[in-house]
């Protein structure tokens, strides 16, 4: 039967060779602070233009949450692997690759943004970048997740039983949707099917004003995965290189062995639920314990300690990434409204006007 | 009589409903610490504490059923869907066990339980998060729904509801639950399967149910305005619905607009047009008219997210068309 390993990798990341972090050269780790930076900036902005009423509906942001995204999907070859992910989108639809000005466009509503106006920022998708969405149903992707994970495997063993699937399937989610039955069916179906998927709980402490604590029969959700005879791995969400390397072991696993991964981040969202929430259930003490742990703070320091980035490079890294969230506004505001015959596009294959 | 809004008119019926009976309990996403997410529950969890006023986890399918279960022996459950699009996880417990457990038993068993949530569009929430399925439920045998449009009614209705000895579901509106009205102060219940005629008319029957009631009597005015008598039917019930009242005011008028948030296909207003039609055949003069939202899922961008719904110009519109008059 299933093998009941559940190892627990160290949360450090391997030693540093001399100008190396994490196993990453300077420029690769310039690049994964400016993504972090180019998200927290591109979430900022974000929520201004919701209270300029540019933005409407629900609009959850990523601030403090950018190590995972970041982290995880850096541990990805994008063009075989996939990710999916919930309504808190932004962080890894950016993550991806996808572009700002094609999201900000999205969240304005217009023709040019990335689901045509039609998504909003729920409903984030780049077939190209294989980021799958932007769904907002709680947990509705787990099981989706689950099925491009099977494709994988499917394809894969094209060539024969046992063989290597085409690429893995990253799956982000919160610590509300964890106790979801579609969860819980899908790790057995993964387990059993041995289908190459990385399951990631951000548990980011609430799910809207529901601490995670009082609904859930665990205090520790990498141990879910025992019940599945998957591996479950816990690792400090505020902390990228650290999410990095167990999401980077998850995916090996996941293509050699067909072993599927549960890791448990532990992270914390600065924002409300949505713009919408007054936040009276936590306390200001709460944000600002986890805010003295910011991830991009947290790399940038390591990085500093070790002579990787420069007080002039980092602020090259903030004036760069604050200029394309910058056009990414202007772009946005320069689209134009969707036409009113898209009401009836994309809807079949083949259009079915009425 | 007090004016007071959609949202303090149902906070009013559940907070007297359980104070009156210790069997009655409210559970769902949200409901107790945060007060309700659209606060519908405020400070009933102060008064009546976490055995009576019970927050979940994000798990539909699972404590929807645990009410089927608790209703089953005795308990008269009030499950709140965060909104009705996250119901579509509970359809299981809902049809196959609340609706048909009578039935199934031989008439041993009843499930004395109310599900409640907002249904319908709201603003710029997508497709996922804009649906109204007042179909989904009015095609059950066993399930009663209503749907009520104004803060008398959403007192009444669900006091009903709750005392009702069948599985009760109730379309609010997320829109609706800022809107005020007059509520008597004395307590009434106001009875399932009976429509309320709104407004008296002769020229052409205006039927609904929900949030459009608003929009449709906003367009009855602009009809009075050109010289067009409207009369005005708001459904209230959508199962069982009030047939009568549909052929009374189909054949008073014989012409009749349909006015359904929902999109047109199986939906209640479809059957609504059909049953005008089928008992008012002899005297119509003109084809039932539907206003349905747009046969399409619900788009983000507010200019699109406004054209799929019904509006008070295409009501207007269809009771020209009803009345061949020239727009
Ligand atoms: C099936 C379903 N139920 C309820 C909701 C409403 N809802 C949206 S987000 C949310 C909380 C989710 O919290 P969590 O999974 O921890 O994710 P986070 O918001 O913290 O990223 C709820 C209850 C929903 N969108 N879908």
């Amino acid at each position: 039967m299933a093998d009941k390993t559940n190892p627990k990798p160290s949360a450090q990341a391997p030693l540093a060779a001399p100008g190396r972090l994490g196993g990453l050269g300077k420029a690769e780790l310039l690049e994964l602070l400016r993504r972090m930076q180019l998200i927290r900036s591109f979430e900022e902005r974000a929520g201004q233009m919701y209270g300029l009423r540019k933005i409407g509906g629900f609009c959850h942001l990523y601030n403090g949450q950018e190590a995972v995204g970041v982290g995880a999907i850096s541990a990805l070859d994008l063009s075989t692997d996939y990710v999916l992910t919930g309504y808190r989108d932004h962080g890894h639809a950016l993550a991806c690759g996808m572009d700002p000005k094609a999201i900000m466009a999205e969240l304005f509503g217009k023709a040019s943004g990335s689901s045509r106006g039609k998504g909003g920022s729920m409903h984030l998708f780049d077939a190209e970048r294989h980021f799958l969405g932007g769904n907002g149903i709680v947990g509705a992707q787990i099981p989706v997740a689950t099925g491009v994970a099977f494709a994988q495997a499917y394809r894969g063993r094209a060539a024969g039983e046992g063989a290597k699937p085409t690429g893995a399937t990253l799956c982000f989610f919160g610590d509300g949707a964890i106790h979801q039955g579609a969860f819980h069916e899908s790790l057995n179906l993964a387990r059993i099917w041995k289908l190459p998927a990385v399951y990631v709980v951000e548990n980011n402490q609430w799910g809207m004003g529901t601490s995670w604590k009082r609904v859930s029969s665990l205090e520790e959700f990498h141990r879910m995965a025992d019940s599945y005879g998957m591996v479950g791995v816990d690792v400090d969400g505020m902390d990228l290189l650290a999410v990095r390397e167990v999401v980077a072991a998850a995916r090996k696993r996941a293509l050699d062995e067909g072993i599927p991964t549960l890791i448990e981040a532990e992270t914390y969202r600065y924002k409300g639920h949505s713009m919408s929430d007054p936040q009276k259930y936590r306390s200001r003490e709460e944000v600002d314990e986890y805010r003295s742990r910011d991830p991009i703070v947290v790399l940038k320091d390591r990085m500093a300690e070790a002579g990787l980035v420069a007080e002039a490079e980092w602020e090259a890294i903030v004036k760069e990434t604050d200029a394309l969230v910058d056009e990414s506004v202007a772009f946005a505001e320069a689209g134009a409204e969707p036409a009113p015959g898209a009401l009836y596009e994309d809807i079949y294959a083949m259009e079915l006007q009425p | 009589m007090s004016v007071i809004t959609y949202r303090e008119a149902l906070n009013r019926a559940l907070d007297e409903e359980l104070a009156r009976d210790d069997s009655v309990f409210l559970m769902g996403e949200e409901v107790a610490e945060y007060d309700g997410a659209y606060k519908v529950s405020k400070g009933l969890l102060a008064k009546y504490g976490a055995r009576r006023v019970v927050d979940t986890p994000i798990t539909e399918l699972g404590f929807t059923g645990l009410g089927v279960g608790a209703a089953m022996v005795g308990l008269r459950p009030v499950i709140e869907w965060m909104t009705h699009n996250f119901a579509l996880l509970a359809l299981d417990q809902v049809v196959n066990e609340a609706a048909k457990l009578r039935s199934m038993s031989g008439g041993q068993f009843k499930v004395p339980i109310v599900f409640r949530g907002p249904n319908g569009p709201a603003e710029y929430l997508g497709a996922q998060h804009s649906q109204a399925l007042a179909s989904y439920w009015a095609h059950v045998p066993g399930l009663k729904v209503v749907a009520p449009a104004t803060p008398a009614d959403a007192y009444g209705l669900l006091k009903s509801a709750i005392r009702d000895d069948d599985p009760v579901v109730v379309l609010e509106a997320e829109m609706a639950y800022s809107w005020k009205g007059e509520v008597p102060d004395e307590e009434y219940l106001t009875p399932i399967g009976k429509a309320d005629l709104k407004r008296l008319g002769t020229d052409v029957s205006i039927i609904t149910f929900g949030k459009p009631l608003k929009m449709v009597l906003e367009a009855a005015d602009a009809l009075a305005a050109e010289g067009v008598s409207a009369e005005v039917l708001d459904l209230r019930t959508v199962r069982p619905l009030d047939e009568a009242a549909i052929r009374e005011t189909a054949r008073k008028t014989g012409r009749v607009v349909v006015v359904d948030e929902s999109w047109p296909v199986a939906s209640v207003g479809s059957h609504v047009a059909h049953l005008a039609a089928r008992d008012a055949f002899d005297r119509l003069d003109a084809p039932v008219e539907l206003v349905s939202g747009e046969d399409v899922p619900m788009p983000y961008n507010h200019g699109l997210e406004l054209a799929a719904q019904p509006s008070v110009a295409k009501i207007v519109a269809a009771a020209r068309r009803a009345l061949y008059k020239e727009s």
